[in-house]
C-alpha cells in the first residue's frame, strides 16, 4: 500500500491554533488517513498542539437525538449567534454510511449555515463508517485538533445504535434533541439512555401543546431521576425553525461549561477522553492480548492520567505502540 | 358534410431569450407563422428575483429566457401586441404576483381593461420545490402570495388562470403517472383549501375559484397510458369539485388543462428520432376529446443539445398544426369511449393515485411532504429505477441502448452546431440599463411603495395592489423580491437523494465498480469522498442527484447540498470537506462562467490540483475550451451510461494521486 505524504507537522499545528482554514482542513484530512505513516505523524500533531488550551480551553459540545429532530436546524441557530459575535466555531457533522456499500450522503451544510457564510466558521461532515452505528473513531482527535483553534467544536450525530452514548464520552456537553410527537418521551426512557444528556432539548415548540407536554414529561422524569446531583438537567423548549427559546439553551450551555470547571470535571473529563481514545486505538490495533502485554487497561490509564499536562501522554502512546509492534 | 371540426387547442411555442425586443420580435414572428397562444420564458435571474447587476445574476442574464425588470420591459415585450387579444401564459412561480403585476399595470398604461387580459401565470410552488427550483421564499408565504393571487384576479382579472397546478414538471424529475396524478391533485386540493380558509372569497363565488383553476400537465412516450391519465385527471377533478368543494356547475368542474410533453426522454444521440416521440406524446394529450389539452407547447427536435433555433420552434408548431388541421383527429367525438381497456387502464391509476394523494394527507399534507423530503425522494427514487431500468437493457431507448448505429446527421453538421446561442454580451448591456433605469426614475416614489409592499407583506392584506402600485412607481423586479425575501426569508428546498437502499442496477457493472472504489479509497487512506455540487441559479438537479446517488451506491462519500449554490460556496465545501474532486453541474447555460469562478475560487485557496469534472449541457464545441481553463472531464447527455462516467471519475481521482489507472470498464 502506498505510503502518506508526509505533511509539516509543526506549520499545520500553528494554522490549528491559529484556525487557518487551509490547515484545519489538512490536518483533518491527515487524521482520517489510514494510510501507514499517516497515523504517527497525526499522533505527534495532538501531541504538538497538546497542553492547557486542549485541557481548559473552548467548549466541546455534541449534539443527538433521533432523525429529523431538528438537530441540524438547532445548531444553525446557534451558529448564526456565535458567528455574528465573532466566535470562532467549527462543526464535525457525523451521518450514517450505507452498512452495505459504505457509501454515504454528506448534505447538510447549508441547513446549519443558512445564515449564509462566514470566515470564522469551519464545516466538515463525516460518515459514521460503523457497522452498528456507533461514531467513527476519527471523531475524537479530530474534535480535538479543531479544539486548538475553534472557541466551540460541535458534534452532530444522529441518535441512533450506539453513537449517542459514544458522542456522550468524546464531548464536555451532550444536548439530546427530541420533536414533541406524542410516545418520544417514553421512546427516551426506554432506550436506556437517560444518562446521555447533560441538556435536554425539545423542539419545534412552534407546534404547540404537544410540545409543553412532552416538556413537562420530560423535566418530571429527568428531575426524579437526580434529586441528589449536583447538575440538574435542564429541558429546553425551543422552536429552532422561528428561533425561540434558543437564549435559554445558549443560558444552559453555558452553565453546564461553567458547573464542569467548578468541580474540575471539564480537565478531567478531557483527560479521560483521551485515556479512553488511547485504549481505544491500542485495541482495536493489538487486540485484548495487546492490552493485556502493557498490564491491563487500568495500568494504561493510571500510567496515562500520571502523564496528564505534561504533553506527553500521546507520546508514550507511540511508545506502547512501538514495543507491540516488535 | 357532417358536423363542423371542433375547435383546435391554443398552439403555443415556449419562448424568449436575450431581452424584452429580441423577444417581441420572436413573439411576432411566431404569430405571424400561426401560433395562436403566447408562452413567456424568462431567465433565471428573473425567476428567482435579481436584477441583472445582482452577483447571483452573474453568468446568467438574458441566457435561457428573457429578462424583464420593470414595467417599460414588460411593455417592450409585448411592443404592437394588443393585450386585450393576446392568450399569454407565463411561466413564473416565486415572483408570479409581480410578473402579474407588472402585465396589469402595462394594461392600464395603455388604457385596456384589466378585465380583459387573458392568459396564465403558473405560480405553484409545490412543484418548484420537488424539481423546477426557481421557489424563493418558504412555503407559508409562498402559498400566502399564491392565494393573494388568485383572490385578486377572480373578481378583477376574471379571464385570468391565477394558478396553473403544474404536474408537468414532475414527469420531467422522474416521475410515474400515478405520481403526477397524486401530487398534482393534492396539490390543487391544498390551493383551494387554503383560499377557502383565507375568508377573501364569499362562499357563494368559491365555484368560480374552482373553475379558474387550472393545471399544466405532462405525456411521456407511453401513449396508451398518457392517454388514460389524461381521463383520469378529467375523472377525479370533477369528483373532487363536486365532492370536497360542492361545485354544482359541470363547466366549473372540468379538468382545464395545457401540455407541454416529455423531454425528459429526448436523446442527444440520433436527435431526429425526437421529432417521432413528440408527435407520438402529443397524440396522448388530444385524441380523447373528453381529456383534451386546451393548450399545447412541443419541445423541439434538439431538446437535448441545447435551446432551440426559429427554424426548429417551427418545426414543433407544424407539428401541431398538422395534427390539427390535416387529420381528421377533431372531427368526432370521443373515440375511446365504450372501450374497456382504456376503462381498466384508467381505473388503475386513479386506485393508484388515490392511495398516493391519502398516504401524503396521512403524513400531514402537501406542506409537510415538502418538509419532510418525502416527495422529493419519491421522484428520485423514481428516477434512479427509470435510469436502472435503461441500463439493464429492460427499458429500450432507441439510439441509446439499442440500434446505436447510425450515419452522420446533416441536421447537425450545420455551423452553429445546430441550436441557438445567446451571445454574452447581453448581459453588460442589461446591467447598464438596469443601471441607468434606477438614477432616471423617481426614487423617492419607488422608496414609498416598498415600503407599502414590505407593510401589507407583514399583515394580512392582499400583495396584488400594492404589487401594482410598485409596477407604476419603476420597482424593478429585484426590488420587489428583495422586499419580500426581507419579510419572508428564503427557503431551502431538502434535496431526496437520501433514499436508502440499492436501485437495480445492471449488478455485475456495480460490485466491478464496487471493488475499484474501495481498492482506491484503501489506497488513499480514506473512502473517495466527491463534492456535487450545483452552481448558478440552475435548478436542472436531475443529473446531479442521480450522479450523487450512483456513486454512493457505490461505495462514494458524496457531500451534496442542493441547487443554487454560489461559487464561493462550493470552494469553501470543497476545502472544508477534504473532498477528492468536485463534479459540477450546470444545464443553464452558464457553464462558462461558471467554471471559471469555481476553478479561480479553488486556486486561490491552494487546491489549483484538485480535479474538477463537469456535466449538463455543454455544447461539443466548447469542450475544448473548458479543458483548457482547467475542467478534467466533461459529460453531457449522450453519456447516459452512469456505470461509464463513474468509473472514469474514479480513474482521475487515481491519476491524480499518482495511482495507477484501472481503464475502461
Ligand atoms: C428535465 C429538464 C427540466 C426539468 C428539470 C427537473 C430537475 N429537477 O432536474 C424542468 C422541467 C424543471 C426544467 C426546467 C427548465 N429548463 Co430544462 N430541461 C430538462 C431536460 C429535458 C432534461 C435534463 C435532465 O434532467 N436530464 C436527465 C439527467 C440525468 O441528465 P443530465 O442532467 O444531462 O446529466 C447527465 C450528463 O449531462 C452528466 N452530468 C450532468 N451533471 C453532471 C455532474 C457530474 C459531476 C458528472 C460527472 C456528470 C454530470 O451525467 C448525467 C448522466 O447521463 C433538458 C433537455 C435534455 N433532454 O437534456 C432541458 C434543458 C436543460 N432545460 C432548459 C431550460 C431552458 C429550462 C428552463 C430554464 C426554462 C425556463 N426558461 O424557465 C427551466 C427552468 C429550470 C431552472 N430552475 O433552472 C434548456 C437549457 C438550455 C441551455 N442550456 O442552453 C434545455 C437544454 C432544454 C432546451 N433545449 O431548451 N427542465
Ligand atoms: N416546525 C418546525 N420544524 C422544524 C424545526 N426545526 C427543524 N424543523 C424541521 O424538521 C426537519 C428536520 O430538520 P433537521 O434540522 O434537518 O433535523 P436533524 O435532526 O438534523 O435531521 P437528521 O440530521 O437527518 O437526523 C426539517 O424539515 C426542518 O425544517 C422547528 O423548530 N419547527
Ligand atoms: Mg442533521
Amino acid at each position: 500500500m502506498n505510503q502518506a505524504t508526509s505533511v509539516d507537522v509543526k506549520t499545520l499545528a500553528e494554522g490549528l491554533a491559529r484556525a487557518d482554514r487551509s490547515c484545519v482542513a489538512n490536518a483533518l484530512n491527515l487524521i482520517d488517513d489510514k494510510r501507514p505513516g499517516a497515523h504517527e505523524q497525526a499522533l505527534q500533531l495532538l501531541t504538538a498542539i497538546d497542553g492547557e488550551r486542549l485541557n481548559q480551553g473552548g467548549h466541546l459540545i455534541g449534539i443527538t437525538g433521533p432523525p429529523g429532530a431538528g438537530k441540524s436546524s438547532l445548531l444553525s441557530a446557534l451558529l448564526e449567534r456565535w458567528c455574528h459575535r465573532g466566535l470562532q466555531v467549527a462543526v464535525l457533522a457525523v451521518d450514517p454510511s450505507s452498512p452495505k456499500t459504505g457509501g454515504a450522503l454528506l448534505g447538510d451544510r447549508l441547513r446549519m449555515s443558512a445564515a449564509g457564510q462566514h470566515k470564522n466558521l469551519f464545516i466538515r461532515s463525516l460518515a459514521s463508517r460503523q457497522q452498528l452505528g456507533g461514531l467513527a473513531p476519527e471523531v475524537w482527535p479530530m474534535s480535538r485538533a479543531l479544539l486548538a483553534g475553534y472557541d466551540l467544536v460541535l458534534v452532530e450525530t444522529v441518535g441512533v445504535g450506539q453513537s449517542e452514548i459514544d458522542v456522550a464520552n468524546i464531548v464536555d456537553t451532550t444536548v439530546y434533541v427530541v420533536q414533541p410527537a406524542s410516545g418520544d418521551s417514553i421512546q427516551f426512557l426506554k432506550s436506556g439512555i437517560m444518562e446521555v444528556p447533560d441538556i435536554m432539548v425539545v423542539n419545534k415548540s412552534d407546534l404547540g401543546s404537544i410540545a409543553t407536554k412532552a416538556a413537562n414529561e420530560l423535566t418530571q422524569v429527568l428531575h426524579r431521576s437526580e434529586q441528589h446531583t449536583a447538575w440538574q438537567r435542564p429541558v429546553c423548549k425551543l422552536s429552532a425553525r422561528d428561533r425561540e427559546g434558543i437564549d435559554a439553551l445558549e443560558e444552559a450551555l453555558k452553565a453546564h461549561r461553567d458547573h464542569l470547571r467548578a468541580q474540575n470535571s471539564l480537565t478531567s473529563g478531557r483527560m479521560q477522553q483521551q485515556v479512553a481514545y488511547i485504549i481505544r486505538q491500542l485495541n482495536d490495533e493489538f487486540g485484548s492480548h495487546g492490552i493485556k502485554k502493557l498490564g491491563g487497561s487500568k495500568q494504561i490509564a493510571a500510567h496515562c492520567q500520571s502523564l496528564h499536562g505534561t504533553g506527553q501522554m500521546l507520546a508514550s502512546y507511540n511508545a506502547w505502540v512501538e514495543e507491540l509492534r516488535r | 358534410m357532417s358536423k363542423p371540426k371542433d375547435r383546435p387547442w391554443l398552439l403555443r411555442t415556449y419562448s424568449g431569450h436575450s431581452s424584452a425586443r429580441a423577444s417581441n420580435e420572436l413573439y411576432r414572428a411566431n404569430l405571424a407563422k400561426g401560433q395562436t397562444g403566447l408562452s413567456v420564458a424568462f431567465d433565471l435571474p428573473t425567476q428567482t428575483g435579481y436584477d441583472p447587476d445582482h452577483p447571483l445574476a452573474r453568468g446568467e442574464v438574458g441566457k435561457v429566457g428573457v429578462p424583464i425588470s420593470h414595467l417599460d420591459d414588460m411593455d417592450v415585450l409585448f411592443d404592437q401586441l394588443p393585450l386585450d387579444q393576446m392568450n399569454t401564459s407565463m411561466t413564473i412561480n416565486a415572483v408570479a404576483a409581480w410578473m402579474l403585476a407588472l402585465y396589469i399595470a402595462l394594461a392600464e398604461r395603455r388604457g385596456v381593461d384589466p378585465a380583459k387580459l387573458s392568459g396564465t401565470t403558473q405560480n405553484d410552488i409545490v412543484k418548484e420545490y420537488l424539481s423546477r427550483g426557481t421557489h424563493i421564499f418558504p412555503p407559508g408565504p409562498s402559498l400566502r402570495l399564491i392565494v393573494d393571487t388568485i383572490t385578486y384576479s377572480v373578481p378583477n382579472v376574471p379571464k385570468w388562470n391565477p394558478t396553473n397546478i403544474c404536474s408537468y414538471h414532475l414527469q420531467e424529475a422522474g416521475a410515474t403517472p400515478v405520481q403526477e396524478l397524486a401530487y398534482a391533485l393534492s396539490t390543487a386540493m391544498m390551493v383551494l383549501d387554503a383560499v377557502r380558509k383565507s375568508g377573501q372569497i364569499p362562499e357563494q363565488d368559491f365555484p368560480n375559484v374552482v373553475g379558474r383553476l387550472s393545471f399544466f400537465v405532462n405525456a411521456g412516450i407511453r401513449f396508451v397510458e398518457e392517454c388514460c391519465k389524461m381521463r383520469a385527471f378529467t375523472q377525479m377533478w370533477d369528483n373532487i369539485t363536486r365532492e370536497r368543494y360542492g361545485v354544482e356547475d359541470a363547466k366549473k368542474r372540468r379538468f382545464r388543462y395545457g401540455v407541454q410533453v416529455n423531454s425528459l426522454g429526448l436523446t442527444e444521440q440520433q436527435p431526429e428520432n425526437n421529432v417521432q416521440r413528440i408527435v407520438l406524446e402529443m397524440l396522448a394529450v388530444v385524441l380523447s376529446k373528453d381529456a383534451r389539452a386546451r393548450a399545447v407547447q412541443l419541445p423541439a427536435w434538439n431538446e437535448a443539445l441545447g435551446l432551440p433555433r426559429p427554424w426548429d420552434q417551427q418545426w414543433s408548431l407544424r407539428i401541431q398544426q398538422v395534427m390539427a388541421f390535416e387529420t381528421d383527429l377533431l372531427e368526432y367525438d370521443d373515440i375511446l369511449d365504450g372501450s374497456p381497456v382504456i376503462v381498466d387502464k384508467v381505473q388503475e391509476l386513479v386506485d393508484g393515485a388515490n392511495e398516493e394523494i391519502a398516504r401524503v394527507a396521512e403524513q400531514g399534507g402537501v406542506l409537510a411532504g415538502i418538509e419532510s423530503g418525502y416527495m422529493k425522494q419519491a421522484l428520485v427514487k423514481s428516477h434512479a429505477e427509470r435510469l436502472r431500468a435503461i441500463e439493464r437493457n429492460e427499458l429500450t431507448i432507441v439510439g441509446v441502448n439499442k440500434y446505436t448505429e447510425t450515419a452522420e446527421s446533416p441536421l447537425t453538421t450545420s455551423g452553429d452546431g445546430g441550436i441557438m446561442k445567446v451571445d454574452d454580451a447581453v448581459e453588460q448591456q442589461h446591467i447598464d440599463a438596469i443601471v441607468a433605469f434606477r438614477a432616471s426614475r423617481d426614487n423617492k416614489k419607488v422608496g414609498e411603495a416598498l415600503a407599502r409592499l414590505k407593510q401589507v407583506a407583514q399583515g394580512s392584506d392582499n400583495i396584488m395592489p400594492a404589487s401594482i402600485a410598485c409596477a407604476h412607481a419603476g420597482v424593478t423586479t429585484g426590488e420587489w423580491a428583495g422586499a419580500l425575501r426581507e419579510v419572508f426569508g428564503e427557503y431551502r428546498a431538502p434535496t431526496g437523494i437520501d433514499i436508502s437502499g440499492q436501485h437495480g442496477g445492471d449488478e455485475n457493472l456495480e460490485s466491478a465498480l464496487r471493488e475499484r472504489v474501495a481498492k482506491t479509497g484503501e489506497e488513499l487512506g480514506r473512502p473517495i469522498k466527491l463534492l456535487v455540487a450545483k452552481p448558478g441559479l440552475d435548478g436542472h438537479s436531475n443529473g446531479a442527484e442521480q450522479i450523487a446517488v450512483k456513486a454512493r451506491e457505490l461505495g462514494m462519500e458524496v457531500v451534496y447540498e442542493g441547487i443554487r449554490l454560489t461559487p464561493q460556496q462550493i470552494v469553501a465545501a470543497a476545502q472544508e470537506e477534504g473532498v477528492h474532486m468536485v463534479g459540477l453541474s450546470v444545464l443553464s447555460g452558464s457553464h462558462g462562467a461558471m467554471a471559471e469562478m469555481v476553478l479561480d475560487g479553488l486556486r486561490e485557496v491552494g487546491l489549483g490540483e484538485l480535479p474538477v469534472t463537469m456535466g449538463g449541457i455543454i455544447p461539443d464545441n466548447e469542450h475544448e475550451a473548458l479543458k483548457r481553463s482547467g475542467i478534467a472531464a466533461i459529460y453531457t447527455p449522450k453519456d447516459s451510461d452512469l456505470n461509464a462516467i463513474m468509473a472514469e471519475m474514479v480513474d482521475l481521482t487515481r491519476s491524480h494521486n499518482k495511482l495507477k489507472v484501472f481503464g475502461a470498464l
